[in-house]
């Protein structure tokens, strides 16, 4: 069964979770979320699927027999649990409560952009923050051609257009990227790869590694976008929405279009996916690329530190897997390696 | 296998049936005996089904071999790279994680 779910590496793997588990870069923290959060998290998912009234697919009446699943998620263990139509999210540890909730209530103030949640605060719950979703669904993770580029460039265009409805922090793209490449370091210090994966981000300008502010203080941006990020919603009239506000945050608008450019620039997605995205994002005016000439001018900084983050997270897995890299992930790698032949034009300080 | 021209390693990779060796460094791509002639074959089969309208005055312009592709930066992979890669799981699941 498909499901929704945003966040981070894993979610498209959540949703076989009940036939094909999947492996867990952490399992210790897995099992204490198992046997610690988890019920409560459902219990919690179920009761509110329970009080939601005008759930007519889900009256609060009578015993329940519909299943809770629980989608749990890599990385950052961020634990999701879905109950009928309702999401019930777990936020990683240490997740800023005051930071989370005005990322929530942005989300609450732009309906056709970001899909609301249900109840505009975060509670807590076994010590973690949890917010409430509606479920919607997502792109078949089976049918990437299915990938709708055109409504999700739409989507983001309109997102950084957006003033600021609430004064959120930063968007966590550059922060999260430093994070990858900081477990490469440390748990893959040998491998070939990691040489030029460290060497292409030593490179970019500080602000793209997270060590220095962003150059744009205005632009709302989603700061993890990619396929895991769209559902669509009956409520929305079945037109696509985002989701996974975690990130979400002022920043370089540059960025939320950047990993499709880095899988275009790697020869990995095909110049007609990326043409579409692109000239979608432009048609509805959005603010991160020049409207014609070359969109790499502001594209380039991001997208090398997608691809040096892509490229981490990819040999830190086979590392641990002990592994050889595949076609795609040498790619990246390879990507990386090109990359200190061509100086990083970049945007801002 | 060592890039005769620069010695970076090469890969290599299956385009259509035929496997082609390609440097990571300098992107040169070497060919086996008959590859040459087995990617023109296909190149041929590729752009053969235009019309077999009036023949043309002028020799055809290039083909939809080579459709203009999007820009892309100095770093990317050349000639856009190969996109056989969205049946690739690795690429799949890639689409759908941060």
């Amino acid at each position: 069964m498909p499901a929704q779910l945003g966040s981070c590496a894993g979610i498209a793997l959540c949703a076989h979770l009940p036939t094909e588990p999947a492996p867990s870069p952490h399992p210790r923290t897995l099992t204490s979320v198992t046997t610690d959060l988890l019920p409560a998290l459902t219990a919690h998912a179920t009761a509110t699927a329970h009080a939601r009234r005008g759930d007519r697919t889900h009256p609060g009446t009578g015993p329940c027999r519909c299943p809770a699943e629980p989608l749990v998620t890599g990385e950052d263990d961020t634990t999701v649990v879905r109950h009928a139509t309702t999401v019930a999210k777990a936020h990683a540890p240490g997740t800023g409560p005051a930071h989370l909730a005005l990322r929530v209530a942005t989300a609450a103030a732009l309906p056709g952009i970001l899909l609301p949640p249900l109840s505009p605060a975060p509670v807590v719950l076994h010590g973690r923050l949890v917010t409430h979703w509606p479920y919607g669904v997502p792109v078949d993770p089976d049918d990437p051609d299915a990938a709708p580029w055109e409504s999700a460039a739409t989507l983001l265009a309109r997102l950084h257009r957006t003033p600021p409805p609430l004064p959120v922090p930063p968007m966590r793209g550059p922060g999260k990227a430093a994070h990858a490449v900081a477990r490469l370091r440390t748990a893959a210090p040998r491998h070939p790869a990691t040489t030029p994966v460290l060497d292409a981000w030593a490179a970019l300008p500080a602000w793209a590694r997270g060590e220095a502010p962003t150059p744009d203080t205005a632009t709302l941006c989603h700061g993890d976008f990619h396929l895991g990020q769209l559902i669509r919603h009956p409520a929305a009239g079945d037109s696509w929405l985002l989701i996974d506000v975690d990130d979400l945050g002022t920043g370089v608008p540059a960025w939320d279009l950047a990993r499709p450019a880095a899988w275009y620039a790697c020869g990995l997605l095909a110049p007609d996916e990326w043409h579409r995205f692109l000239t979608a994002y432009r048609a509805a005016g959005g603010p991160a690329v020049p409207s014609d000439g070359d969109p790499w001018a502001t594209l380039d900084v991001p997208a090398r530190a997608l691809t040096a983050q892509t490229a981490a997270r990819a040999v830190t897995k086979a590392a641990a897997a002990g592994r050889p890299l595949d076609e795609v992930e040498r790619s990246l790698v390879d990507a990386c390696a090109r990359m200190g032949s061509v100086r990083a034009s970049s945007p801002g300080p | 296998m060592q890039c005769p021209k620069c010695r970076a390693p090469m890969h290599t990779y299956n385009r259509n049936g035929v496997q082609i060796e390609q440097c990571s460094g300098c992107r040169g791509i070497f060919l086996d005996y008959g590859e040459l002639e087995s990617l023109t074959r296909l190149e041929s089969q590729w752009s053969q089904p235009a019309p077999p309208a009036a023949p043309p005055v002028a020799p055809p312009a290039a083909p939809q071999a080579y459709p203009a592709a999007p820009q892309a930066p100095a770093w990317g992979a050349p000639h856009g790279g190969h996109y056989g890669h969205r049946r690739n799981k690795g690429f799949g699941h890639m689409l759908f994680s941060s």
